[in-house]
Formats: structure tokens, C-alpha cells, sequence
């Protein structure tokens, strides 16, 4: 984000000369080409506005462990986790099962509801009702160095 | 047109924030400690409820702490600073014109908003709970006291739900809020006017507007038509301009020696010129406090000494050689010290420098541009990859921050750990 924010104060030190203003009014009105200035701010592509639709509802995870290593998800990988998110049946989700964090994909069945794991070692919990069980976020992405 | 304002007030900001990545502090008694780890100043409310005082120092409360198993926290304010950044953002897209008051409370202008205020500041509430993780309360009011107002409301009777809307209801909530808990009141203009009978935000509203103004000054009397359901204080949106940078902090442990004192000053002048310089300003006046560790109960004793700066600067090297002088001219050997703190003030913005006659400014272009390339490296790697070798390495004097959590949203190696 700081990054990003450096190149747009650029782009308008440079809109304040009068120099560069002629030539980018009129190459607006001209055909609709794109200005000089536009064609600068798209050479840098912006992971962030890539991966992240909810800024401020958008956190960082570290995985640990291997229940989910069917779905790609690997010990040591970092997830992004938007919060804004309403879990959909098949969505993986960060749930908090007696006061932990876990990654597993939410499932429901009929009246039922599971959080599986992606790996068969590993057993699914089906989510009852004497259970405290807080879906605290939805998985958007994963991070997983090759 | 009507006026309509909420006030959104974070609930136990410190400690909701750290319950956010430690599911397992939920519904446990949590506080977290200040700067030196030395008192209470946030409490969930389960530690408010075991009877935890707000500022209480840790050593009295110990035995609490230990049989009802509270969890202690060190305060965290990068953490806190980021949490704090993500609530504002979810309101600013909720509303319009929000104006942030403090780390933990917004005022928005609700009035043109096109729907029932209670029901849009439920949406809201929920909203914040869900995408940040913070518990809110808020107050809704024709003018922003009575919001502050509401939001007390809000937070402590378990019927309002997280939301109260005074409009209308002045005349039942007004006589049971204490005059001192009025928004602006300070506690010496209460004891003032308890002592001539006003005792309620009710009796504070009923009284004439020419005794106000001569007893509580034009901001008092503010407040009183504010009680009355008129707007006098709108909604700033532009941030005041600071008028003084303050960087201090005590030390972590008893400091005698007059290096490390000058370490400790340098590396907090370093931190207030950085702050000035990113308001684009520069300081005409500094001043260092140095403060000793005080005997038995009485007070401690301070030292203080100030100059005007000849040319007002922003210049890091100039600063630190101004702190440094002054603080050769206060310290003594002996005592022990406690705090040291630096000062700025005189804040003026760069382009409005007065230049001085007779001394030569030492902050020209080179000087600027130096500062500047230091700011951007210290923003993108982290503070202190660059610093002055005067603010020292070790750093033996910082703070105690024992049982401070991790750094969960600014730090990568920090990140909170799923199973």
C-alpha cells in the first residue's frame, strides 16, 4: 500500500506542471487515448488490490499442521482470510473450536453442519449444538512459496 | 435541516483488540497494562467486574489477578493503532463524514442519511463486529453531546443493546447522568457546579445562558445548548493542527548515567522530528524534561529546561544537539532517573519559516532531502533501520513490556497460527 501511495503523489507533482497538463488534456479529448500519466500508473500491477476486496476486514494467518494438505494448503503457508465474507457451504473457513484457530472446508448437509479437514488422516467434526464453534473468517487465497 | 450525529465508541478497545487472535481470552478477564507495565488502563469487563480499577497499579492487584486467573497484557499499540485504523475504515464506508475523536471513538454526521438512524446504527454496529472483531457502542443524538451521552447509555444498560438513540428521551436520561460524566465538563467545572446545586446533566441543561456563559465560559455554554438539543459543535473534519509533539517515556528500569539519558533523549528527538516532518512542519521551541525517581511517596522531582529555536527547524542532527545541550544543563549526578521526555511545540509549517537575521537556518534542500530519503527507508523497511548512532544501540533504557502479544497484523513473523 505504501508503495502505491508513493506512485500517485508522483503522478501529481507531475499534473501540477503546466508543461505536462496541455498534452494530457489533450490527449484526452483527442481519441480517448490514454495519457502519459495513466500508461505510467499501469506498468506496476498491485498484489493487493489482486487478492484483497475488504482492506479492512482482511487478515494474515500462518498455517501449521497437515489437515488440509488435499486442498493445497501447507504447514507454513500464509492465508488470506477476509472476514466481510459470508461462509458458503464448501467454503474453507477459519473456525474457532475451544479456543483455537483452525483451517478446515465448512460443509452442510441437510440440517447438519461439518468442518472437514482435507487430508484422511485426519476425522471430520460434525458442529453440534452443545458445541462452542465461531466461524471467524473466510480463506480468499493462499501463499505458498514453490 | 435537522441535525443527527452518532458517536461510535469502541467497548474495551485495548482488550477487545486482543481478544480479536486469542479466541481463548473470551469471557476471561483480561487487562491490559500502560507503557511500563506499571497500571490498569484497560479492562474487559469481566476484569471490571472482580472489582480491577481502572489505573490501579499492578502490585495492588496482584492477588486478584492471581486467583481469579486474569490475563496480563503489555500494551500492544501497533497492534492497537492497526485495529483502530481497520474500525474507522469500515465507518467511513458506512458513512459520509465521520470524524475520528480518539484511537477508540467517531463522531458521523448522520443527518441526509436516508433511513431510520437506530436501525442504520445496528447495521453498522454488526458490521464492525464482524469485519474487524471489535464490540462498539453507540449513541445517536441531535447534537454530538447528547450522542457522547447515548453511547454511556448504550454501553452500560444491557436493554439498549449496543445502541441508544436519545432523541426525544432527553427528559428521562438526562436527570440520571452525574454532571462530571457530561461531555467537556472537567472535574474542576463540577465540583464548581455541584456546590451551586447542579448536580445532573437535567439540572445542567435548565440553567440561564447568561450564568453559563459567566461561570463556564462560551465552550460551557456550548454544552448546555448542546444538552438542549442544539447544535454548536460540528463535526471537524480536517484534524486540528497539532500545536505540540510530546515523545516520553519512562524508563524501564532506575537510570543514573548521563549517556544513557542522552541516548534515550536522542532517540526520542529523532521520533518527534520524524513526526513533525510528516506533517511537513517545523518547531521554534524545545524543551527536555527529566524526571527522578521519587523517594518513599512524595512527589518526583523534575527537571526542566527549554529554548527557543533560532530558526524553526525540522532537521534531526540540529534537534538532538539543542536536547542534548539542554539536557547537560538540567542533569546532576546522584539521583536516579525515571523519564526523560522531549517536547516541541512553536509548530509553524515549513513554508511559513521565519528566517532569522542573525543565525544562518542549517535545513536547506540537502538537509531536507537527507531527512527525507531517512523517512522513506525507515517507513518502508521498519522504524529504526536508519538511525542515529547518538540514539544508540542497546537501548537498555527502553520500556518494560513484559508480556506484550505479538505484532498479529503488522509483523509477518507474527502472523496469528492456524491448525
Amino acid at each position: 500500500m505504501p508503495k502505491e501511495r508513493i506512485r500517485v503523489d508522483e503522478v501529481w507533482g507531475f499534473e501540477g506542471r503546466k508543461k505536462l497538463k496541455i498534452p494530457l488534456f489533450t490527449a484526452r479529448i483527442s481519441a480517448g487515448f490514454p495519457s502519459p500519466a495513466d500508461d505510467f500508473i499501469d506498468k506496476t500491477l498491485d498484489l493487493n488490490e489482486f487478492l484483497i476486496t475488504h482492506p479492512s476486514a482482511t487478515f494474515f494467518v500462518r498455517v501449521e499442521g497437515t489437515s488440509m494438505i488435499d486442498a493445497h494448503i501447507h504447514p507454513g503457508d500464509i492465508l488470506i482470510v477476509d472476514r466481510a465474507i459470508e461462509p458458503a457451504s464448501g467454503s474453507v473457513v477459519i473456525a474457532i473450536i475451544d479456543g483455537e484457530f483452525t483451517v478446515k472446508r465448512f460443509q452442510r448437509k441437510g440440517r447438519k453442519s461439518y468442518l472437514l479437514p482435507e487430508n484422511p488422516e485426519f476425522a471430520p467434526i460434525e458442529i453440534r449444538e452443545n458445541m462452542t464453534v465461531e466461524i471467524w473468517g473466510v480463506v480468499t487465497y493462499v501463499i505458498h512459496k514453490v | 435541516m435537522e441535525t443527527c450525529f452518532a458517536l461510535v465508541d469502541c467497548n474495551n478497545f485495548y482488550a477487545s483488540c486482543e481478544r480479536i487472535f486469542n479466541p481463548k481470552l473470551a469471557g476471561r478477564p483480561v487487562v491490559v497494562l500502560s507503557n511500563n507495565d506499571g497500571c490498569v488502563i484497560a479492562r474487559s469487563e469481566e476484569a471490571k467486574a472482580i472489582g480491577i480499577r481502572m489505573g490501579q497499579p499492578v502490585f495492588e492487584c496482584q492477588r486478584l489477578i492471581l486467583t481469579h486467573g486474569v490475563h496480563v497484557y503489555s500494551s500492544n499499540y501497533s497492534l492497537y493503532g492497526d485495529i483502530s485504523r481497520r474500525v474507522m475504515d469500515v465507518l467511513r464506508l458506512s458513512c459520509p463524514d465521520v470524524e475520528v475523536y480518539s484511537i477508540d471513538e467517531a463522531f458521523l454526521n448522520l443527518a441526509g442519511i436516508p433511513r431510520n438512524p437506530e436501525d442504520y446504527c445496528r447495521e453498522i454496529r454488526d458490521r464492525v463486529k464482524k469485519w474487524v472483531g471489535v464490540p462498539v457502542s453507540i449513541g445517536i443524538g441531535p447534537t454530538k453531546t447528547l450522542a457522547k451521552a447515548g453511547a454511556r447509555i448504550a454501553k452500560k444498560s444491557a436493554a439498549a443493546e449496543g445502541v441508544f438513540d436519545t432523541t426525544g428521551r432527553t427528559g428521562d436520561i438526562l436527570p440520571s447522568i452525574d454532571v462530571e460524566d457530561v461531555w467537556g465538563i472537567g472535574r474542576r467545572y463540577a465540583r464548581m457546579l455541584r456546590s451551586r446545586g447542579v448536580l445532573t446533566a437535567f439540572d445542567l441543561s435548565r440553567v440561564n445562558d447568561e450564568w453559563a456563559r459567566k461561570h463556564l465560559t462560551v465552550t460551557g455554554l456550548r454544552t448546555v445548548l448542546e444538552l438542549r438539543g442544539t447544535s454548536c459543535i460540528p463535526l471537524d473534519e480536517a484534524e486540528a493542527p497539532a500545536r505540540s509533539i510530546v515523545c516520553s517515556r519512562s524508563f524501564g528500569r532506575r537510570v543514573y548515567h548521563l549517556d544513557e539519558l542522552h541516548e534515550a533523549a536522542a532517540a526520542y528527538t529523532a521520533r518527534a522530528a520524524e513526526k513533525l516532518r510528516t506533517k511537513k512542519s517545523a518547531a521554534s521551541f524545545i524543551e527536555v524534561m527529566l524526571i527522578e525517581f521519587p523517594f518513599n511517596e512524595g512527589f518526583p522531582a523534575t527537571h526542566i529546561a527549554s529554548m527557543d529555536i533560532p530558526t524553526a527547524t525540522s532537521y534531526t542532527p540540529e534537534l538532538m544537539g539543542y536536547a542534548k545541550a539542554l539536557l547537560s544543563r538540567i542533569y546532576r549526578k546522584g539521583p536516579a532517573y525515571r523519564k526523560v521526555g522531549i517536547m516541541l511545540a512553536g509548530i509553524v509549517p515549513r513554508g511559513r519559516i521565519q528566517s532569522n537575521l542573525f543565525h544562518e537556518s542549517r535545513e536547506g534542500p540537502k538537509e531536507l532531502g537527507l531527512m527525507e530519503a531517512l523517512d522513506r527507508i525507515n517507513a518502508r523497511f521498519g522504524r529504526g533501520t536508519l538511525r542515529f548512532a547518538a540514539a544508540g544501540f542497546e537501548r537498555p533504557w527502553w520500556v518494560r513490556q513484559a508480556r506484550k502479544s505479538p505484532l498479529f497484523t503488522t509483523s509477518w513473523s507474527d502472523l496469528p497460527r492456524v491448525r
